[in-house]
């Protein structure tokens, strides 16, 4: 019997709507499944019955975009009790958010947009994440960001300011090695660097997905966080990088927009899975 | 010399210039050690932009096919920049775009729009309606028969009625991958009645024969039952009783608890 409270250090997917019939009934070796907790917050209907029947086969992993951690407003506390009730029927094994905003005098940006790294901003993140642990009644993890722009009046570096968020308020990290990618292309940072300072003891989770490329107005590379193509290449090699650090961790593989069939979302899980494996042999920084 | 930005100030920029194309690229953002351009900036206007215009596609398909992806896009962009979600819950954002698309000038050469779009937002809230048992068929027989006339039957949350001066029922049937009617020609100006239900983890879309119409309407709306049944029968003397509510019944449209009258 598989246990479910726990995301195992495997590979795991995003459930995707297309993707139902697929799993129902076959079910796919995978370690786990994540959903954007947003699009569960209907009242019942058919994402609630296939979400229940899948969450007796697999370990779950509730992933929100909405709760605006990084925002300077107050959190939203209808979004906090719809999220409570969802995490209270299912019991995921996990639940994450992101070092960004996206609610602005109560309309919702429908991105996750970035903020200063200060100490003003640091205490106002901590005391969102410690709400919203209260709130929950558990630990979550907190992802890094991809950006496009910086802030000049930050004083704090990025891995830093997670690192100190988690400290102070006892929550791990999200690490997004995609978003690695495109923030240090974006912003002529080593991306190598970046894994090196992140504090890989309290990742709980890591996340893969596909970037696009573009340029900016200067000419200069500019990588779009576009979950729309499989794992590129580049991020591919940080991912063994990091994973050979850190040791065998839950991996998701994000594919949210032009959504593939199943099997090739499936392969792509595989080809992380392997990866996974030959890190069991490498020496694991214990996580928390 | 001014002080510092605040958290308060840089975000009230950055939204402030999120949702205006037009203003410049708020101070004090970086790349590192340039300042950043338009373009940078501009991929968080475009997330905003094209996540929330892809948010009305999936909600609204049927209207997406019979107008075409250009003017589709262009449509619910302009209404994306007047209707920012207020909430995060984007599965159900939308309300207001079939009253959008009524007002909308471009679109006004397809008179039936604006109720295909409600048809499609009905379909939508059905979906994603609180699970709840629906009334029977042998729940109704076991009715008793002298209570049934003042009975009130509660609608089943996932219920809807769409009731258009166009045939948007079979032009939504026509579009839709479900195609639960024959297609033929469709005569646009006809008038429908469209009973939206979700029986087990499936919408169901219904034209309701005329003679049933406004019986639909008032069980729906809670009208007694045995107001609604005369009021048909004087508008219709086709119309028969029994017919009209077990239909109601068979498509899941009515919860199995009722508020008042004969079911105890």
């Amino acid at each position: 019997m598989t246990k479910l409270d726990v995301l195992p250090d495997r590979a795991g997917v995003g459930l995707k709507g297309e993707h139902y019939a697929d799993i129902v009934g076959t079910w796919p070796d995978l370690g786990f499944f994540e959903v954007h907790a947003e699009n569960y917050m209907g009242d019942g209907g058919p994402p609630h019955r296939y979400l229940e029947t899948i969450a007796a086969h697999y370990p779950l992993s509730f992933h929100g975009v909405g709760l605006s951690i990084g925002g300077d407003g107050p959190i939203d506390q209808d979004h906090i009790g719809r999220l409570k009730t969802l995490i209270d029927r299912y019991r995921p094994a996990s639940f994450s958010e992101h070092l960004a905003w996206s609610t602005h005098d109560s309309a919702y940006l429908n991105d996750l947009l970035p903020l200063p790294y200060t100490e003003q901003t640091l205490a106002r993140v901590c005391e969102h994440v410690d709400e919203v642990q209260n709130a929950l009644g558990r630990r979550m993890l907190l992802e890094n960001p991809s950006t496009y722009v910086l802030f000049s009046e930050s004083t704090i570096e990025e891995t830093e300011f997670l690192t100190r968020i988690a400290d102070r308020t006892g929550c791990g990290l999200l690490l997004d090695v995609n978003n690695v990618m495109v923030s240090t292309v974006n912003h002529r940072l080593d991306p190598y660097a970046y894994i090196e300072r992140f504090a890989l003891d309290l990742v709980g989770e890591i996340h893969m997905a596909g970037y696009d490329e573009t340029v900016d107005g200067a000419g200069d590379r500019l990588l779009i966080d576009a979950h729309g193509s499989a794992v590129r290449p580049d991020v591919f090699e940080l991912f063994v990088f990091a994973l050979n650090k850190a040791g065998p961790r839950p991996v998701l593989v994000e594919w949210d927009n032009n959504v593939p069939g199943f099997a090739e979302l499936h392969a792509e899980a595989r080809r992380v899975e392997a990866v996974i494996a030959r890190s069991r042999g490498s020496r694991p920084v214990a996580a928390q | 010399m001014s002080a510092r930005p605040t958290l308060q100030s840089w975000s009230r920029a950055f939204a402030a210039a999120l949702t205006d194309p037009a203003a410049p690229v708020p101070a004090g953002l970086e790349t590192g050690n340039t300042p950043a351009d338009r373009l940078r900036f501009a991929v968080y206007r475009n997330n905003v932009h094209v996540g929330l215009v892809e948010a009305l596609r999936r909600a609204f398909p049927v209207v997406e096919r019979v107008v075409g992806d250009a003017f589709f896009t262009a449509m619910a962009r302009d209404y994306v920049t007047h209707n920012k979600p207020t909430s995060p819950v984007l599965i159900l954002y939308g309300d207001r775009f079939a009253a959008f698309i009524a007002a909308f000038a471009p679109a006004a050469r397809l008179p039936y729009l604006p109720d295909l779009a409600r048809l499609e937002r009905a379909w939508l809230e059905s979906y994603h309606a609180a699970d709840v048992a629906a009334l029977g068929v042998p729940a109704l027989a076991a009715l008793d028969a002298a209570l049934l006339a003042g009975a009130v039957l509660t609608p089943h949350p996932a219920a809807r009625v769409v009731r258009s001066s166009y045939a948007v029922g079979s032009i939504w049937s026509a579009h839709s991958a479900a195609r639960t009617h024959p297609s033929g020609r469709i005569d646009a100006g006809r008038a429908e009645t469209v009973l939206v239900t979700r029986p087990e983890a499936r919408v169901d879309v219904t034209i309701i024969p005329d003679r049933d119409a406004g019986f639909v309407l008032d069980v729906l709306a809670g009208t007694p039952l045995g107001e609604a049944a005369v009021r048909a029968s004087q508008a219709n003397p086709a119309f028969d009783f029994g017919t009209a509510l077990t239909g109601l019944v068979r498509k899941g449209a009515l919860a199995a608890t009722t508020t008042q009258g004969a079911v105890t």
